[in-house]
């Protein structure tokens, strides 16, 4: 346990320096591109906490909203810093989630019926969202008053700020996904996705161990959410929140591989990347390219590939040095 | 009683009957399949753009072109099942509420890449019927009375043809029908076909109200699956009570406060509703 902890610490260290050089080599629009990618990646390694455990929530489109409207309604209304707007936006992200969680998992709304509810959930987040039009901007979105380079106002219009932000940010959330992947609560998680009856009647606390991971995931999600908002100094409802959004957090997830911890992240570029490099090379003709092969490459990735790409080259790795491994005798 | 308030209502209930129409074809899917189609409501979008383009584009008759599209979308359906549902029928039910999920993608990215955002109407104009001091708008009352006529079609195929029991029985036990002889492909891709041609159904009353675009289905497709849960999925009589309890929920809400106000109202009590009868409102 010690060894593997060490081992997965390292390489998140190395990869951490590797990725810190970026900014010394590229353009600000590269590096706008690897910003909306470490910042969706750590939404989506957010999401994952939860799905790979089985627990699908559709629901986080709400979360990011939240976190994503909190600040900057603060920050224009009651002149409140961000420093404290980012943590009200994800307390009350908890809340909502332990309001909509503590019910769910108490009458077991599992599988099917939990997606559609958390599904509700991000549709009632979007719709209050427009319905408060008067303070929210409504479908026109809203700006947070720009000062210029601030701590304070965590506002930075000189990119390589808002990097080192997203990097930290994103080191944060892989680090929060080795720590439930090695921590005790997962096999307790693991045993609650398999059979939630049975890890009940064998000791397992089935509300405790689900009620913290999804308080971490929502935690998380609005955090980010927050983040965005600050990045791009605008917030609008469909892109931060509702049943759009919380499919592209799941789609991503998966396509990426929710059971790897670079799995979410690898979405984030598919799902960022792919979209820059259509509009680059087809021009704006082709609106909506890039969302159709994205679909049909979800639903193929859904079928052939449940476990995403970083999870299929994960499983090809393990393959072949395992059989290296079985020769040798038993230490 | 304020005369508003009573045309609330009656809208509302003529609402409810689309709505109505919209979950039976999910909950014959749901029930039969153990499916969900998340992209439903684009498959109902898919069939307003073929009958915009066949009537207003290629000039065919309204009737004809709404016949072709019902066919169409049925085609749709099966495809859909092929394509996509058959290949991980035996996958975790959760993937494949994601793959059709992944389709909602595809069809409203294909629709936006297709024909542009641009909001299309097909321009036929019904007239309004007044009664009284309320009116009450002419292709409302159409739909409403073919989402009747298509729920009583469907009621009496379920309950008096052969097919119609057999996918019944299926829905019961998947299992047992395959030793009794049943054809299960064969049930899945006919029950496909019907559940899109009450998309298709849907798509011909909508358009009459509505003007296409590709985000149509988002408009009403959540509110078309909290319905089916509401009425206990795969339930079609609770699923067709619970959509006039939405539509009224809708309908009122948008009276006393405002149409967004209306629709968090509705998401709101099914989830408080979910919490208090899991299993549907129908639920023993």
């Amino acid at each position: 346990m010690k060894n593997e902890l060490a081992r997965r610490l390292g390489a998140l260290v190395v990869a951490t320096l590797l990725l810190a050089l970026v900014p010394l080599a590229t353009s600000d629009y590269a590096l706008h591109i690897a910003i909306q990618i470490l910042l969706w990646g750590f939404v989506y390694t957010a999401w994952s906490l939860m799905g790979k455990f089985g627990l699908v929530s559709l629901g986080h489109g709400a979360f990011l909203g939240i976190g994503a409207y909190a600040s900057p309604l603060l920050w224009n209304y009651a002149g409140l810093t961000p420093w404290l707007g980012i943590p009200i936006g994800i307390l009350a992200a908890m809340l909502l989630a332990l309001i909509i969680g503590y019910p769910c998992f108490r009458l077991r709304v599992v599988g099917h019926y939990f997606a559609l509810v958390t599904l509700a959930l991000s549709q009632v987040a979007l719709l209050t969202i427009v319905a408060a039009r008067d303070i929210t901007g409504g479908s026109l979105g809203m700006t947070p008053k720009a000062v210029g380079h601030s701590w304070y106002a965590l506002q930075f219009p000189e990119k390589p700020y808002f990097y080192a932000i997203a990097l930290a940010v994103w080191v944060f959330g892989i680090l929060i996904w080795h720590f439930v992947d090695i921590g005790k609560g997962r096999a307790a998680l693991d045993a609650i996705a398999e059979d939630e009856g049975a890890a009940a009647a064998i000791g397992v606390d089935v509300m405790r161990e689900k009620l913290r991971v999804t308080l971490a995931s929502a935690a998380l999600t609005a955090f980010g959410g927050a983040l965005l908002s600050q990045y791009f100094m605008y917030v609008n409802p469909d892109t931060l929140s509702g049943i759009g959004v919380s499919l592209q957090i799941v789609f991503a997830a998966i396509a990426g591989g929710m059971y790897s911890a670079l799995g979410p992240t690898a979405g984030g570029l598919f799902t960022i990347a792919l979209p820059e490099i259509l509009r680059v090379t087809m021009g704006t003709n082709f609106v909506g390219a890039a969302n159709t092969i994205y679909g049909a490459l979800l639903v193929i990735f859904i079928i052939f590939m449940p476990r995403g790409v970083i999870g299929l080259i994960e499983s090809r790795l393990a393959a072949a040095p395992a059989r290296k491994i079985s020769k040798e005798p038993a230490a | 009683m304020d005369i508003y308030l009573f045309e609330a209502i009656i809208n509302g209930i003529l609402l409810g009957g689309v709505l109505a129409l919209l979950a039976l074809g999910l909950n014959l899917i749901f029930g039969v399949i153990d499916v969900v189609w998340i992209c439903y409501a684009e498959l109902v979008m898919c069939g307003m753009y073929m009958i915009f383009w066949l009537h207003s584009f290629f000039g065919w008759p309204i009737l004809l072109a709404s016949f072709a599209a019902i066919l169409g979308v049925a085609g749709l359906g099966v495809l859909l099942h092929l394509l996509v549902i058959s290949p991980i029928l035996g996958s975790a039910p959760i993937n494949q509420l994601l793959a059709t999920g992944g389709m909602l993608f595809f069809l409203q990215s294909l629709a936006t890449l297709l024909f542009g955002t641009d909001f299309r109407n097909i321009g036929v104009r019904l007239p309004l019927i007044e009664l009284g001091d309320i009116f009450i708008s002419y292709s409302r009352l159409l739909a409403f009375g073919t989402a009747l006529i298509g729920a009583v079609a469907l009621y009496l195929f379920l309950s008096r043809t052969y097919l119609g029991i057999a996918m019944r029985a299926i829905a019961q036990d998947r299992e047992i029908m395959g030793l009794m002889g049943v054809d299960q492909r064969r049930v899945y891709l006919i029950t496909s076909a019907v559940g899109g041609a009450l998309a298709g159904l849907a798509a011909c009353l909508l358009v009459l109200q509505y003007d296409v675009h590709p985000f149509i289905g988002l408009s009403f497709g959540p509110i078309t699956f909290m319905i089916c849960v509401l009425g206990g999925l795969g339930n079609m009589i609770g699923g067709f009570i619970a959509a006039f309890v939405m539509s009224q929920i809708i309908a009122v809400g948008g009276y006393y406060f405002s149409i967004e106000i209306s629709y968090v109202l509705a998401f709101v009590f099914f989830i408080v509703l979910m919490f208090i009868r899991p299993q549907g409102l129908l639920a023993r």
